[in-house]
Protein backbone atom coordinates (compact mmCIF):
# COMPACT_ATOMS: atom_id res chain seq x y z
CA UNK A 1 0.00 0.00 0.00
CA UNK A 2 1.61 3.45 -1.06
CA UNK A 3 1.50 5.91 1.83
CA UNK A 4 -1.53 8.59 2.21
CA UNK A 5 -2.99 11.16 4.07
CA UNK A 6 -6.20 10.25 6.46
CA UNK A 7 -9.02 12.80 7.08
CA UNK A 8 -12.63 12.24 8.79
CA UNK A 9 -14.97 15.14 7.99
CA UNK A 10 -17.92 15.00 10.07
CA UNK A 11 -20.44 16.52 7.29
CA UNK A 12 -21.22 15.56 3.46
CA UNK A 13 -20.36 19.30 2.67
CA UNK A 14 -16.88 18.52 4.32
CA UNK A 15 -16.42 15.42 2.62
CA UNK A 16 -16.76 16.43 -1.07
CA UNK A 17 -14.68 19.70 -0.37
CA UNK A 18 -12.09 17.90 0.44
CA UNK A 19 -12.44 15.49 -2.46
CA UNK A 20 -9.89 15.51 -5.31
CA UNK A 21 -8.83 13.57 -8.63
CA UNK A 22 -6.17 11.89 -6.19
CA UNK A 23 -8.16 11.14 -3.43
CA UNK A 24 -11.04 8.55 -2.55
CA UNK A 25 -13.66 8.24 -0.06
CA UNK A 26 -13.37 5.30 2.12
CA UNK A 27 -16.40 3.58 4.47
CA UNK A 28 -16.35 -0.27 4.68
CA UNK A 29 -13.09 -0.68 2.89
CA UNK A 30 -13.42 -4.20 1.81
CA UNK A 31 -12.80 -3.54 -1.76
CA UNK A 32 -10.87 -0.37 -1.84
CA UNK A 33 -8.39 -1.66 0.52
CA UNK A 34 -7.77 -4.68 -1.55
CA UNK A 35 -7.25 -2.93 -4.94
CA UNK A 36 -4.45 -0.60 -2.90
CA UNK A 37 -2.65 -3.35 -1.47
CA UNK A 38 -2.15 -4.90 -4.84
CA UNK A 39 -1.61 -1.46 -5.87
CA UNK A 40 -4.43 -0.89 -8.61
CA UNK A 41 -5.88 1.89 -6.66
CA UNK A 42 -2.94 4.25 -5.39
CA UNK A 43 -4.95 7.53 -3.28
CA UNK A 44 -2.67 9.96 -1.92
CA UNK A 45 -5.25 10.94 0.01
CA UNK A 46 -7.99 9.06 1.99
CA UNK A 47 -11.67 10.44 3.25
CA UNK A 48 -12.53 8.16 5.87
CA UNK A 49 -16.50 9.11 5.29
CA UNK A 50 -17.82 6.39 8.26
CA UNK A 51 -18.45 9.80 10.66
CA UNK A 52 -21.05 11.26 8.63
CA UNK A 53 -25.03 11.00 9.14
CA UNK A 54 -25.97 8.36 6.50
CA UNK A 55 -26.82 5.37 8.60
CA UNK A 56 -30.10 5.06 8.43
CA UNK A 57 -33.20 2.96 6.86
CA UNK A 58 -36.20 5.40 6.18
CA UNK A 59 -39.70 5.22 5.01
CA UNK A 60 -40.55 7.81 2.25
CA UNK A 61 -43.57 9.91 2.42
CA UNK A 62 -44.21 8.14 -1.60
CA UNK A 63 -44.40 4.57 0.48
CA UNK A 64 -40.84 3.75 -1.02
CA UNK A 65 -37.51 3.40 1.25
CA UNK A 66 -34.61 5.65 1.48
CA UNK A 67 -31.61 3.53 2.49
CA UNK A 68 -28.63 5.50 3.89
CA UNK A 69 -24.93 5.05 1.59
CA UNK A 70 -22.89 3.90 5.38
CA UNK A 71 -25.66 1.35 6.05
CA UNK A 72 -23.91 -2.28 6.53
CA UNK A 73 -25.07 -4.77 3.71
CA UNK A 74 -25.64 -7.33 6.75
CA UNK A 75 -27.75 -4.39 8.70
CA UNK A 76 -29.46 -3.89 5.14
CA UNK A 77 -30.28 -7.37 4.34
CA UNK A 78 -31.59 -8.04 7.51
CA UNK A 79 -33.25 -5.22 8.10
CA UNK A 80 -37.27 -5.40 8.74
CA UNK A 81 -38.38 -3.14 6.49
CA UNK A 82 -36.41 -4.50 3.63
CA UNK A 83 -36.71 -8.07 4.68
CA UNK A 84 -40.96 -7.53 3.94
CA UNK A 85 -40.72 -5.22 1.31
CA UNK A 86 -37.68 -5.77 -1.23
CA UNK A 87 -37.14 -9.63 -0.04
CA UNK A 88 -35.49 -9.78 -3.34
CA UNK A 89 -32.56 -7.57 -2.08
CA UNK A 90 -32.13 -9.29 1.18
CA UNK A 91 -31.23 -12.21 -0.75
CA UNK A 92 -29.45 -10.72 -3.36
CA UNK A 93 -26.97 -9.14 -0.30
CA UNK A 94 -26.89 -12.92 1.25
CA UNK A 95 -26.09 -14.52 -1.77
CA UNK A 96 -23.11 -12.04 -1.68
CA UNK A 97 -19.01 -11.90 0.22
CA UNK A 98 -18.84 -13.53 3.32
CA UNK A 99 -20.56 -12.54 7.10
CA UNK A 100 -17.82 -10.87 7.67
CA UNK A 101 -17.54 -8.92 4.50
CA UNK A 102 -21.14 -7.67 4.72
CA UNK A 103 -20.51 -6.52 8.12
CA UNK A 104 -18.02 -3.83 7.09
CA UNK A 105 -19.24 -3.24 3.31
CA UNK A 106 -21.60 -0.13 2.75
CA UNK A 107 -24.30 0.30 0.43
CA UNK A 108 -22.77 3.67 -1.17
CA UNK A 109 -19.48 1.26 -1.69
CA UNK A 110 -21.36 -1.84 -2.87
CA UNK A 111 -22.15 0.01 -6.09
CA UNK A 112 -18.24 1.30 -6.48
CA UNK A 113 -17.04 -2.44 -6.65
CA UNK A 114 -14.30 -2.77 -9.45
CA UNK A 115 -14.76 -5.76 -11.61
CA UNK A 116 -12.67 -9.38 -10.01
CA UNK A 117 -11.45 -9.69 -13.80
CA UNK A 118 -7.97 -11.61 -13.23
CA UNK A 119 -5.89 -9.14 -15.80
CA UNK A 120 -7.63 -6.24 -13.84
CA UNK A 121 -5.98 -7.45 -10.94
CA UNK A 122 -2.71 -8.57 -11.77
CA UNK A 123 -0.24 -5.43 -12.53
CA UNK A 124 1.80 -7.27 -14.68
CA UNK A 125 -0.54 -7.60 -17.75
CA UNK A 126 -2.15 -4.71 -19.55
CA UNK A 127 -5.75 -3.63 -18.88
CA UNK A 128 -7.56 -0.99 -20.58
CA UNK A 129 -10.01 -0.38 -17.42
CA UNK A 130 -6.60 -0.30 -15.21
CA UNK A 131 -4.22 1.18 -18.15
CA UNK A 132 -6.21 2.77 -20.89
CA UNK A 133 -4.93 2.29 -23.82
CA UNK A 134 -2.90 -0.58 -22.98
CA UNK A 135 -4.95 -3.81 -23.82
CA UNK A 136 -6.99 -6.04 -22.79
CA UNK A 137 -5.61 -10.06 -22.57
CA UNK A 138 -9.12 -11.47 -21.41
CA UNK A 139 -10.49 -10.82 -24.97
CA UNK A 140 -7.80 -13.85 -25.92
CA UNK A 141 -6.77 -15.26 -22.76
CA UNK A 142 -8.67 -17.08 -19.94
CA UNK A 143 -12.36 -15.58 -20.29
CA UNK A 144 -14.66 -18.03 -18.61
CA UNK A 145 -16.08 -15.23 -16.41
CA UNK A 146 -16.25 -12.76 -18.64
CA UNK A 147 -19.23 -10.51 -20.22
CA UNK A 148 -21.66 -12.22 -23.07
CA UNK A 149 -23.87 -8.92 -23.36
CA UNK A 150 -22.57 -5.55 -23.35
CA UNK A 151 -18.52 -6.00 -24.16
CA UNK A 152 -16.79 -3.68 -26.01
CA UNK A 153 -13.52 -4.66 -28.17
CA UNK A 154 -11.69 -2.99 -25.22
CA UNK A 155 -13.03 -4.43 -22.11
CA UNK A 156 -15.41 -8.12 -21.62
CA UNK A 157 -15.10 -7.68 -17.73
CA UNK A 158 -18.28 -8.40 -15.64
CA UNK A 159 -20.03 -6.18 -12.85
CA UNK A 160 -19.01 -8.31 -9.47
CA UNK A 161 -22.15 -7.22 -7.40
CA UNK A 162 -24.93 -8.79 -6.30
CA UNK A 163 -26.49 -6.34 -5.11
CA UNK A 164 -26.55 -4.23 -7.10
CA UNK A 165 -28.73 -6.52 -9.73
CA UNK A 166 -31.52 -6.60 -7.15
CA UNK A 167 -31.44 -2.86 -6.98
CA UNK A 168 -31.28 -2.86 -10.71
CA UNK A 169 -34.36 -4.72 -10.86
CA UNK A 170 -36.14 -2.60 -8.46
CA UNK A 171 -35.43 0.18 -10.25
CA UNK A 172 -33.98 1.92 -7.67
CA UNK A 173 -32.18 5.75 -7.44
CA UNK A 174 -29.18 6.63 -6.28
CA UNK A 175 -28.81 9.88 -4.34
CA UNK A 176 -25.23 11.57 -4.63
CA UNK A 177 -23.92 15.04 -3.66
CA UNK A 178 -20.69 17.17 -5.19
CA UNK A 179 -19.44 20.29 -4.67
CA UNK A 180 -22.27 21.98 -7.53
CA UNK A 181 -25.37 20.17 -5.17
CA UNK A 182 -26.80 17.25 -4.82
CA UNK A 183 -28.49 14.90 -8.11
CA UNK A 184 -30.57 11.76 -7.96
CA UNK A 185 -29.45 8.75 -10.74
CA UNK A 186 -31.67 6.14 -12.10
CA UNK A 187 -29.80 2.72 -11.25
CA UNK A 188 -30.09 1.91 -14.56
CA UNK A 189 -27.95 4.99 -15.32
CA UNK A 190 -25.70 4.62 -13.00
CA UNK A 191 -23.61 2.19 -14.31
CA UNK A 192 -21.75 2.40 -17.83
CA UNK A 193 -20.93 -0.35 -20.59
CA UNK A 194 -17.21 -0.16 -21.22
CA UNK A 195 -17.39 1.33 -24.98
CA UNK A 196 -14.14 2.98 -25.48
CA UNK A 197 -13.74 4.20 -21.30
CA UNK A 198 -13.86 1.19 -19.89
CA UNK A 199 -11.62 2.61 -17.01
CA UNK A 200 -14.95 4.54 -16.26
CA UNK A 201 -17.43 2.00 -14.02
CA UNK A 202 -20.08 4.32 -13.78
CA UNK A 203 -21.03 7.83 -14.11
CA UNK A 204 -20.11 9.53 -10.59
CA UNK A 205 -17.63 12.47 -10.77
CA UNK A 206 -14.66 13.02 -8.39
CA UNK A 207 -16.23 15.24 -6.03
CA UNK A 208 -19.56 13.19 -5.93
CA UNK A 209 -20.50 11.21 -2.75
CA UNK A 210 -23.70 8.84 -3.00
CA UNK A 211 -25.74 9.64 0.19
CA UNK A 212 -28.45 7.07 -0.37
CA UNK A 213 -30.38 4.50 -2.14
CA UNK A 214 -33.79 4.84 -2.89
CA UNK A 215 -36.13 2.84 -3.46
CA UNK A 216 -39.76 3.12 -4.88
CA UNK A 217 -42.94 1.42 -3.98
CA UNK A 218 -44.02 -1.57 -5.77
CA UNK A 219 -46.14 -4.89 -5.38
CA UNK A 220 -42.93 -6.98 -6.27
CA UNK A 221 -42.51 -8.49 -2.82
CA UNK A 222 -44.67 -11.88 -3.35
CA UNK A 223 -42.88 -12.98 -5.78
CA UNK A 224 -39.44 -12.32 -6.16
CA UNK A 225 -36.06 -14.51 -6.41
CA UNK A 226 -32.73 -14.07 -6.51
CA UNK A 227 -30.88 -16.96 -8.19
CA UNK A 228 -27.09 -17.41 -8.10
CA UNK A 229 -25.16 -19.51 -10.06
CA UNK A 230 -21.62 -19.80 -9.27
CA UNK A 231 -18.48 -22.64 -9.10
CA UNK A 232 -19.61 -23.38 -5.16
CA UNK A 233 -22.35 -23.51 -3.27
CA UNK A 234 -21.29 -20.23 -1.20
CA UNK A 235 -18.80 -17.01 -0.80
CA UNK A 236 -17.60 -16.73 -4.61
CA UNK A 237 -19.04 -14.72 -7.52
CA UNK A 238 -21.73 -15.60 -9.65
CA UNK A 239 -20.99 -16.87 -13.25
CA UNK A 240 -24.60 -16.04 -13.84
CA UNK A 241 -26.97 -14.22 -11.60
CA UNK A 242 -30.72 -13.69 -12.13
CA UNK A 243 -32.86 -11.73 -10.21
CA UNK A 244 -36.62 -11.68 -11.31
CA UNK A 245 -39.42 -10.38 -9.94
CA UNK A 246 -43.77 -10.51 -10.89
CA UNK A 247 -46.63 -8.80 -9.56
CA UNK A 248 -49.91 -10.98 -10.52
CA UNK A 249 -53.21 -11.31 -10.17
CA UNK A 250 -53.89 -14.73 -10.78
CA UNK A 251 -51.49 -16.17 -13.45
CA UNK A 252 -51.71 -12.87 -15.51
CA UNK A 253 -48.66 -10.76 -14.99
CA UNK A 254 -49.16 -7.17 -14.19
CA UNK A 255 -45.47 -5.86 -13.71
CA UNK A 256 -42.73 -8.31 -14.86
CA UNK A 257 -38.94 -7.41 -13.25
CA UNK A 258 -35.65 -9.45 -14.62
CA UNK A 259 -31.81 -7.99 -14.53
CA UNK A 260 -28.76 -10.43 -14.69
CA UNK A 261 -25.46 -10.42 -13.16
CA UNK A 262 -22.23 -11.73 -14.07
CA UNK A 263 -23.20 -11.58 -18.03
CA UNK A 264 -21.91 -7.55 -19.05
CA UNK A 265 -19.80 -4.44 -17.42
CA UNK A 266 -23.05 -3.73 -15.09
CA UNK A 267 -25.89 -5.17 -13.72
CA UNK A 268 -28.62 -5.98 -17.10
CA UNK A 269 -32.30 -5.17 -16.91
CA UNK A 270 -34.24 -5.03 -20.71
CA UNK A 271 -36.90 -3.59 -20.01
CA UNK A 272 -38.27 -4.49 -23.65
CA UNK A 273 -38.25 -7.83 -22.57
CA UNK A 274 -40.07 -6.67 -19.22
CA UNK A 275 -42.70 -4.73 -20.97
CA UNK A 276 -43.26 -7.94 -23.34
CA UNK A 277 -43.98 -9.90 -19.98
CA UNK A 278 -47.33 -7.73 -18.74
CA UNK A 279 -50.20 -9.03 -19.66
CA UNK A 280 -49.08 -12.66 -20.39
CA UNK A 281 -50.32 -15.66 -18.51
CA UNK A 282 -47.35 -17.39 -16.12
CA UNK A 283 -46.05 -20.39 -18.44
CA UNK A 284 -42.30 -21.89 -19.01
CA UNK A 285 -43.34 -20.82 -22.62
CA UNK A 286 -43.82 -17.04 -21.72
CA UNK A 287 -40.81 -17.18 -19.87
CA UNK A 288 -38.91 -19.29 -22.40
CA UNK A 289 -39.29 -16.52 -24.80
CA UNK A 290 -38.15 -13.99 -22.47
CA UNK A 291 -35.25 -15.70 -22.27
CA UNK A 292 -34.62 -16.27 -25.88
CA UNK A 293 -35.52 -11.94 -26.66
CA UNK A 294 -32.70 -11.28 -23.76
CA UNK A 295 -30.03 -13.21 -24.87
CA UNK A 296 -30.45 -12.71 -28.69
CA UNK A 297 -27.54 -10.22 -28.93
CA UNK A 298 -25.39 -12.44 -26.25
CA UNK A 299 -22.04 -12.93 -27.32
CA UNK A 300 -19.43 -15.47 -26.55
CA UNK A 301 -15.63 -15.38 -25.90
CA UNK A 302 -13.70 -18.58 -26.49
CA UNK A 303 -14.57 -19.86 -22.60
CA UNK A 304 -17.61 -18.19 -21.83
CA UNK A 305 -20.36 -19.73 -24.13
CA UNK A 306 -21.87 -21.40 -21.69
CA UNK A 307 -22.77 -18.66 -19.96
CA UNK A 308 -25.45 -17.98 -22.82
CA UNK A 309 -26.96 -21.58 -21.92
CA UNK A 310 -26.79 -20.91 -18.06
CA UNK A 311 -28.42 -17.89 -18.32
CA UNK A 312 -31.57 -18.78 -20.71
CA UNK A 313 -32.05 -21.93 -17.96
CA UNK A 314 -31.60 -19.28 -14.95
CA UNK A 315 -33.84 -16.96 -16.47
CA UNK A 316 -36.65 -19.07 -17.05
CA UNK A 317 -35.90 -21.02 -13.49
CA UNK A 318 -35.76 -17.75 -11.24
CA UNK A 319 -39.30 -16.58 -13.32
CA UNK A 320 -40.81 -19.73 -12.44
CA UNK A 321 -39.46 -19.73 -8.56
CA UNK A 322 -40.57 -16.11 -8.42
CA UNK A 323 -44.04 -16.89 -9.85
CA UNK A 324 -44.86 -19.45 -7.13
CA UNK A 325 -43.20 -17.75 -4.28
CA UNK A 326 -46.43 -17.19 -2.83
CA UNK A 327 -47.11 -14.31 -0.31
CA UNK A 328 -44.39 -14.18 2.05
CA UNK A 329 -45.08 -13.70 6.20
CA UNK B 1 -9.30 14.66 13.92
CA UNK B 2 -8.38 17.48 12.00
CA UNK B 3 -9.58 17.55 8.16
CA UNK B 4 -6.57 17.58 5.63
CA UNK B 5 -7.25 20.10 2.82
CA UNK B 6 -6.92 19.79 -0.53
CA UNK B 7 -2.74 20.11 -1.57
CA UNK B 8 -2.62 17.18 1.05
CA UNK B 9 0.02 15.82 -1.43
CA UNK B 10 2.59 18.26 -0.47
CA UNK B 11 2.01 17.55 3.46
CA UNK B 12 4.53 15.15 5.24
CA UNK B 13 2.63 12.12 6.29
CA UNK B 14 1.57 12.29 9.89
CA UNK B 15 0.24 9.63 12.42
CA UNK B 16 -3.39 9.83 14.10
CA UNK B 17 -3.82 9.30 17.84
CA UNK B 18 -6.93 6.83 19.02
CA UNK B 19 -8.48 5.47 21.08
CA UNK B 20 -10.11 1.99 21.78
CA UNK B 21 -10.92 -0.72 24.05
CA UNK B 22 -8.79 -3.68 23.83
CA UNK B 23 -10.07 -6.93 25.03
CA UNK B 24 -11.58 -4.64 27.70
CA UNK B 25 -8.49 -2.26 28.33
CA UNK B 26 -8.62 1.30 27.08
CA UNK B 27 -5.81 1.75 25.24
CA UNK B 28 -4.25 5.59 23.36
CA UNK B 29 -2.18 4.75 20.53
CA UNK B 30 -0.72 6.55 17.38
CA UNK B 31 -1.26 4.92 13.99
CA UNK B 32 -0.24 5.97 10.55
CA UNK B 33 -2.80 5.99 8.31
CA UNK B 34 -1.83 2.98 5.99
CA UNK B 35 -1.57 0.59 9.29
CA UNK B 36 -3.82 -1.86 8.96
CA UNK B 37 -5.90 -3.59 12.42
CA UNK B 38 -4.51 -7.12 11.85
CA UNK B 39 -0.72 -5.15 11.34
CA UNK B 40 -1.49 -3.06 14.15
CA UNK B 41 -2.76 -6.10 16.74
CA UNK B 42 0.26 -8.14 15.54
CA UNK B 43 3.36 -5.97 15.27
CA UNK B 44 2.57 -3.33 17.20
CA UNK B 45 0.39 -5.05 20.24
CA UNK B 46 1.92 -8.43 20.06
CA UNK B 47 -1.41 -10.23 19.84
CA UNK B 48 -0.43 -12.77 17.71
CA UNK B 49 -3.26 -15.02 17.67
CA UNK B 50 -5.14 -13.00 14.98
CA UNK B 51 -3.71 -14.63 11.68
CA UNK B 52 -2.48 -13.22 8.23
CA UNK B 53 -3.52 -15.75 6.44
CA UNK B 54 -4.23 -14.34 3.05
CA UNK B 55 -4.28 -10.46 3.83
CA UNK B 56 -6.94 -9.93 1.08
CA UNK B 57 -10.13 -10.93 2.66
CA UNK B 58 -10.60 -14.25 1.30
CA UNK B 59 -9.66 -16.54 4.40
CA UNK B 60 -11.23 -15.20 7.73
CA UNK B 61 -8.01 -16.09 9.32
CA UNK B 62 -7.27 -12.38 10.71
CA UNK B 63 -11.37 -12.30 11.93
CA UNK B 64 -12.24 -9.89 15.19
CA UNK B 65 -14.89 -8.87 16.84
CA UNK B 66 -15.66 -5.23 16.48
CA UNK B 67 -18.34 -4.16 19.21
CA UNK B 68 -19.55 -7.21 18.92
CA UNK B 69 -19.71 -7.46 15.01
CA UNK B 70 -16.98 -9.71 13.13
CA UNK B 71 -15.20 -8.13 10.64
CA UNK B 72 -11.97 -8.93 8.67
CA UNK B 73 -8.84 -7.25 10.40
CA UNK B 74 -7.10 -7.45 7.55
CA UNK B 75 -9.14 -5.28 5.56
CA UNK B 76 -9.42 -2.68 8.01
CA UNK B 77 -7.43 0.96 8.75
CA UNK B 78 -6.33 0.56 12.91
CA UNK B 79 -6.94 4.92 12.51
CA UNK B 80 -10.66 4.09 11.41
CA UNK B 81 -11.11 1.69 14.57
CA UNK B 82 -10.69 5.47 16.80
CA UNK B 83 -13.61 4.69 19.57
CA UNK B 84 -14.19 1.47 19.16
CA UNK B 85 -14.63 -1.74 20.92
CA UNK B 86 -12.57 -4.82 19.79
CA UNK B 87 -12.43 -8.39 21.24
CA UNK B 88 -9.79 -10.64 19.65
CA UNK B 89 -9.13 -14.63 20.34
CA UNK B 90 -7.04 -12.96 23.08
CA UNK B 91 -9.85 -11.62 24.80
CA UNK B 92 -12.49 -14.29 24.41
CA UNK B 93 -11.53 -16.42 27.73
CA UNK B 94 -11.92 -15.37 31.45
CA UNK B 95 -8.69 -15.23 33.24
CA UNK B 96 -8.23 -19.64 32.55
CA UNK B 97 -11.78 -19.60 32.28
CA UNK B 98 -12.07 -20.58 28.48
CA UNK B 99 -15.27 -18.82 26.70
CA UNK B 100 -17.82 -21.78 26.03
CA UNK B 101 -16.72 -21.76 21.92
CA UNK B 102 -13.48 -22.16 23.04
CA UNK B 103 -14.47 -25.28 24.89
CA UNK B 104 -17.09 -25.97 22.18
CA UNK B 105 -13.78 -26.21 19.63
CA UNK B 106 -11.50 -28.40 22.03
CA UNK B 107 -14.48 -30.85 22.86
CA UNK B 108 -15.31 -31.13 18.94
CA UNK B 109 -11.60 -31.46 17.62
CA UNK B 110 -12.60 -28.39 15.55
CA UNK B 111 -8.98 -28.01 14.51
CA UNK B 112 -6.20 -30.04 13.18
CA UNK B 113 -3.14 -27.56 12.73
CA UNK B 114 -4.81 -24.70 14.53
CA UNK B 115 -4.20 -21.76 12.16
CA UNK B 116 -7.47 -20.94 10.99
CA UNK B 117 -8.31 -21.42 14.79
CA UNK B 118 -8.61 -17.82 16.13
CA UNK B 119 -10.32 -16.39 13.08
CA UNK B 120 -13.03 -19.20 13.26
CA UNK B 121 -13.40 -19.11 16.96
CA UNK B 122 -14.12 -15.26 16.79
CA UNK B 123 -16.44 -15.62 13.63
CA UNK B 124 -18.56 -18.59 15.43
CA UNK B 125 -18.90 -16.12 18.55
CA UNK B 126 -20.20 -13.19 16.02
CA UNK B 127 -22.26 -16.03 14.00
CA UNK B 128 -24.08 -16.16 18.02
CA UNK B 129 -24.04 -12.78 18.90
CA UNK B 130 -26.27 -12.12 15.09
CA UNK B 131 -28.83 -14.96 15.80
CA UNK B 132 -29.87 -15.84 12.27
CA UNK B 133 -28.18 -19.50 12.56
CA UNK B 134 -30.74 -22.12 13.77
CA UNK B 135 -30.04 -25.36 11.66
CA UNK B 136 -26.29 -27.12 10.58
CA UNK B 137 -27.04 -25.68 7.05
CA UNK B 138 -27.40 -22.41 8.25
CA UNK B 139 -24.23 -22.83 10.31
CA UNK B 140 -22.47 -24.23 7.35
CA UNK B 141 -23.22 -20.79 5.19
CA UNK B 142 -22.93 -18.50 7.86
CA UNK B 143 -19.66 -20.02 8.43
CA UNK B 144 -18.37 -19.52 4.71
CA UNK B 145 -15.77 -16.44 5.52
CA UNK B 146 -13.79 -19.11 6.89
CA UNK B 147 -11.59 -21.02 5.11
CA UNK B 148 -10.05 -24.01 6.69
CA UNK B 149 -7.44 -25.99 4.71
CA UNK B 150 -6.79 -29.06 6.86
CA UNK B 151 -10.52 -29.58 6.34
CA UNK B 152 -12.06 -29.91 10.04
CA UNK B 153 -15.50 -27.97 8.81
CA UNK B 154 -17.97 -31.06 10.00
CA UNK B 155 -16.51 -30.56 13.69
CA UNK B 156 -16.36 -26.59 13.49
CA UNK B 157 -19.93 -27.05 12.65
CA UNK B 158 -20.83 -29.09 15.55
CA UNK B 159 -18.81 -27.17 17.98
CA UNK B 160 -20.85 -23.71 16.92
CA UNK B 161 -23.94 -26.12 16.90
CA UNK B 162 -23.65 -27.20 20.66
CA UNK B 163 -22.90 -23.59 21.82
CA UNK B 164 -26.20 -22.50 19.64
CA UNK B 165 -27.74 -24.84 21.76
CA UNK B 166 -29.09 -26.69 18.52
CA UNK B 167 -29.33 -30.56 18.41
CA UNK B 168 -26.24 -32.78 17.66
Amino acid sequence: MNPFHYSKPVDVQEAVHLSSGASRFIAGGTNLLDLMKENISRPEHLIDITGLPLNHIQETAEGGVLIGALVSNADLAWHPLIEQRYPLLSQAILAGASPQLRNMASTGGNLLQRTRCYYFYDTNVPCNKREPGSGCPARTGLNRIHAILGASEQCVSTHPSDMCVALAALAARVHVEGRGGARVIEFADFHRLPGDAPQRDNQLADDELITAIELPADNLASHSNYLKIRDRASYAFALVSVAAALELDGDTIIDARLALGGVAHKPWRDRAVEASLIGQVVSRETFSQAADALLQDAEPLVHNGFKIKLARRGIIRALSDAAVAGERP
Amino acid sequence: MSATPNGAADQPFVSHSIRLSLNGQERQLDVLPWTTLLDLLREQLDLVGSKKGCDHGQCGACTVLRDGKRINACLTLAVMCDGAELTTIEGLATGDQLHPMQQAFIKHDAFQCGYCTPGQICSAVGLVNEGRAHDSAQIQELMSGNLCRCGAYNNIRDAVQEVLGGEQ
